[in-house]
């Protein structure tokens, strides 16, 4: 019995550092600033727990099957625990725990506590059941004011935001449902949701946020790859959830401001 | 060790009193333990109609018919509920805890057996009303077990947010009542009803982890009750208390100035010690059962107690860890993730002492050992994953992915589970006077360890893919859709799984009426339970007041006449 729980525990252990180490699954390419340093952090934590899965486990399969009752085994050591090896690995656990926490906060305040470079681009991010809108200041580089009672989802684009077509800031902002981003700048993103809580996941980008109702969040980031990746909702919100799909094309200056020119072009 | 069961106490005549209200904590437990497996099989139903569904998004069913994405919803929010509270909450506590706390200490009863009794039928009735909710208009809710407002808040956001989410969270608010008058008892009778040489250092393992439990439910219950009410009159009466000014289908809904946020604080202050309260009783079980079957004390005592009181107490600190995501102070995130990481070095602790415990030991491989070596192996397993979601910078590629949805399943379900069938073969001589078939337990034990591994561990790779949690399918977005033959094969394990479950169940039913007679003590173990007769007296003792003279887990002591020495043995060996 010792053997075959051995032979179960160490098989179930193999087969699933495997398909870790293989990366038969594994993140997606990363697409922005942040992803080296969060990739980085990743294979480290991964690397490093990868070890101690392996050796409890291994160890574990070992244990069960060395120390099986046989008629002929020796007495028990008959010990009730050994201070100074606790002592030893509670330290040793918390250095490495924490000491791991430490090394991976440095990305996480660089996005949250750093305000967003000079020059940034501005876009205005909003979920609703089940779509994402992107609304971009335009040439004057203000957003114009929006109303919840100008809001209609079903109209789509400009309507479904509620923007107040009155405000003179709101003449030249343009809302669409995919987004553009120009390659190695910030993105400086406010992120609204105007009925539920929903969740701005891009994963190639490294990238998600809850966007919730009654709070305007801002974030940066810095996409540097040309490319197209897909927007997911990752918050719960009700039942087109799976389907809340978007899509960020990131693409180079020139095309970017051509393409925020049509739009321009396109609402006169 | 056979006593003659002379019953001091008059136990209660009559059916009703014996069976159906009664004052017993052995008869309670029972209940306990029976309402938990009714649960337990209806969550599980529930998970395979989901697992279903994901692979055949628009398979027709037998008896359910197709499934849309709404019912896919409202499964998962039913399968979460009814588990975490219902079956880890109560099969644990409720059930083995109420059975052998008191056994455990040496005393007749619990402190407050009316308050007992009201505690379970209380949760009776929350069970009720949240299978009533399947049944009302529109259906049972779909905002998740977690039910993050608006969602949960306003009844146009969805079917089921109608009569379907208020039995949800009325259910939840009856089980937070019952789960306080439970904790209240399980507390005192810890402080005041232990036998004379019960001293808190002498006491199981398994005692201690009901005892920190409950104080953990007791302080945990009380905020989630609350929480739940401001629900109810957010949802019933117009108050806002998280929900802002929001605009549901282009109508200006009647709140304003609520916080989403406040009841996201309030559900894991609740939340994340409640992971504790699931897991720290198949902790407590674990442990004895490894010492008992390893033939040796367990490695390391004081650092065990020590381990569950700062795994208690940490518990109450980490719930930001769940809202890195959510728009909250980045600074606090740094507080709770510190903290978390903490939280990481007493669960390592039990680890290492549980390898220490089988080290040099005589390993018995009997059907509890093996689910208690399973509980060991789920319980790394599924730790393992909690410093990559610990770390915010890391959260945010892996919050509300299957990475997640595979830790906590791994940890907080399957182990827990481990420790309830752990437990269940452990304590099944005593409480039904029968032993369970061994072949049987040990084809359930390898189907389901293999099985759970091959459902969960793949979740971690898909939730590194970037796959989100709740979805009902995943053809909408394209690189997701890559991933469905992982999500298939997951799908073939989980139907593989379930079906091992009624192996387990057919052994439970049959044995509690064809199995072997249990001896008073099969297991060779040491604690007080172990010393009264199989089953036990009214009074559990048939009269006589057991006295302690030893530590819980004497197992190989030189000199002994046999390699255990049980508690009440009043030969003076010297143990430590």
């Amino acid at each position: 019995m010792g053997l075959a729980l051995m032979f179960v525990i160490w098989l179930i252990t193999l087969v699933s550092t495997y398909f870790f180490v293989a990366k038969t699954w594994w993140l997606p390419a990363g697409a922005s600033a942040a992803a080296a340093w969060i990739d980085g952090q990743f294979a480290l934590t991964f690397i490093i727990m990868g070890i101690v899965f392996l050796a409890a486990q291994l160890g574990l399969g070992y244990i069960v099957w060395r120390y099986s009752e046989k008629p002929d085994s020796p007495p028990v050591s008959y010990s009730h625990g050994n201070t100074k090896m606790e002592v030893v690995w509670t330290v040793l656990t918390a250095i490495l725990f924490i000491g791991l926490n430490l090394m991976g906060s440095r990305v996480w305040a660089s996005q949250r506590f750093d305000p967003a470079e000079a020059g940034a681009v501005p876009v205005e991010v909003t979920g609703m059941q089940f779509a994402w809108y992107f609304r971009y200041p335009g040439p004057d580089g203000k957003y114009g004011t929006t109303s919840p009672k100008l809001m209609d989802p079903s109209a789509g684009g400009e309507a479904a935001v509620g923007l107040n077509t009155a405000d003179p800031a709101a003449k030249d902002d343009v809302v669409t449902g995919t987004m553009y981003l120009p390659v190695n700048r910030e993105i400086d993103i406010s992120l609204r949701a105007v009925d539920v809580i929903h969740s701005f996941f891009v994963p190639s980008l490294r990238f998600k946020q809850d966007a919730v109702p009654g709070l305007n969040i801002h974030m940066h980031f810095k996409p540097t790859v040309i490319g197209e990746y897909e927007i997911a909702c990752a918050e719960l919100c009700g039942l087109g959830h799976y389907k809340m799909h978007g899509m960020v094309h990131v693409v180079s200056q020139e095309d970017f401001d051509k393409w925020l020119a049509a739009r321009e072009a396109e609402k006169q | 060790m056979a006593t003659p069961a002379t019953i001091h106490s008059h136990a209660p005549q009559g059916f009703i009193r014996k069976y159906i209200f009664s004052l017993d904590h052995k008869v309670i437990g029972i209940q306990y333990f029976f309402l938990a497996l009714t649960a337990v099989f209806v969550g599980m139903f529930l998970s395979l109609l989901m697992r279903i569904h994901m692979i055949w998004p628009n398979a027709a069913l037998p008896l359910v018919g197709e499934i849309k994405p709404e019912t896919y919803l409202t499964l998962l929010t039913m399968h979460g509920t009814i588990m975490v509270f219902f079956v880890l909450t109560t099969a644990p506590q409720g059930g083995f805890g109420n059975y052998f706390l008191p056994i455990q200490i040496g005393a007749p009863d619990m402190a407050f057996p009316v308050l007992n009794m009201l505690s379970f039928w209380t949760t009776f009735v929350g069970f009720v009303v949240i299978i009533a909710a399947f049944f009302v208009t529109g259906g049972a809710p779909l905002h998740g077990w977690t039910g993050y407002p608006p969602l949960s808040a306003v009844q146009a956001s969805g079917p089921g947010e109608g009569l379907g989410a208020d039995l949800w969270i009325t259910s939840i608010a009856i089980f937070c009542l019952a789960s306080l008058m439970g904790a209240l008892n399980f507390i005192t009778t810890t402080l005041d009803l232990r036998a004379k040489g019960m001293t808190l250092m002498r006491m199981p393992l398994t005692v201690w982890s009901w005892f920190i439990t409950a104080i953990l439910g007791l302080l945990a219950f009380g905020v989630l009750l609350s929480a739940g009410i401001l629900l109810l009159l957010d949802r019933n009466i117009g108050t806002s208390f998280y929900v802002p000014l929001i605009v549901m289908n282009g109508q200006v809904m009647q709140h304003k100035g609520g916080s989403p946020l406040l009841w996201q604080h309030l559900f894991w202050f609740f939340g994340h010690p409640e992971v504790y309260i699931a897991i720290l009783p198949g902790m407590g079980v674990a442990s004895q059962i490894l010492s008992t079957f390893s033939r040796k004390p367990i490695f390391g005592y004081k650092a065990m107690v020590y381990a569950m009181l700062s795994i208690g107490f940490f518990g109450f600190m980490v719930w930001g860890h769940h809202m890195f995501m959510s728009g909250m102070s980045p600074y606090s995130a740094f507080a709770f993730s510190i903290l978390t990481m903490c939280i990481g070095v007493p669960s390592a602790i039990k680890t290492f002492n549980w390898l220490g415990t089988m080290w040099k030991g005589h390993i018995r491989f009997q059907s509890p050992m093996l689910y208690a070596i399973g509980f060991v192996s789920l319980f790394v397993s599924g730790g393992l994953s909690g410093p990559f979601l610990a770390q915010p910078v890391l959260d945010i590629q892996l919050h509300d992915t299957y990475f997640v949805v595979g830790h906590f399943h791994l940890i907080m379900g399957v182990a827990a589970i481990f420790g309830i069938f752990a437990a269940t073969q452990y304590w099944f001589p005593k409480m039904f006077g029968r032993m369970m078939n061994e072949t049987w337990a040990r084809i359930h034990f390898f189907i389901t360890l293999a099985g759970t591994y091959a459902i969960f561990m793949p979740m971690h790779y898909l939730g590194m893919a970037g796959q989100t949690r709740r979805y009902s399918q995943f053809t909408e977005v394209a690189y997701q859709s890559k991933l469905i033959p992982l999500q298939t094969f997951m799908t073939y394990a989980a139907i593989i799984t379930i079906a091992a479950q009624f192996i387990f169940l057919v052994n439970l039913f049959w044995s509690m009426f064809k199995g072997p007679k249990a001896s008073d003590n099969p297991w060779e173990a040491t604690t007080l339970e172990w010393t009264t007769t199989t089953p036990p007296p009214h009074d559990n003792f048939g009269g006589r007041t057991p006295v302690v003279h030893h530590g819980p887990y004497e197992y190989g002591v030189p000199g002994a006449p046999k390699d255990y020495v049980m508690q009440n043995d009043p030969a003076t060996i010297a143990t430590h």
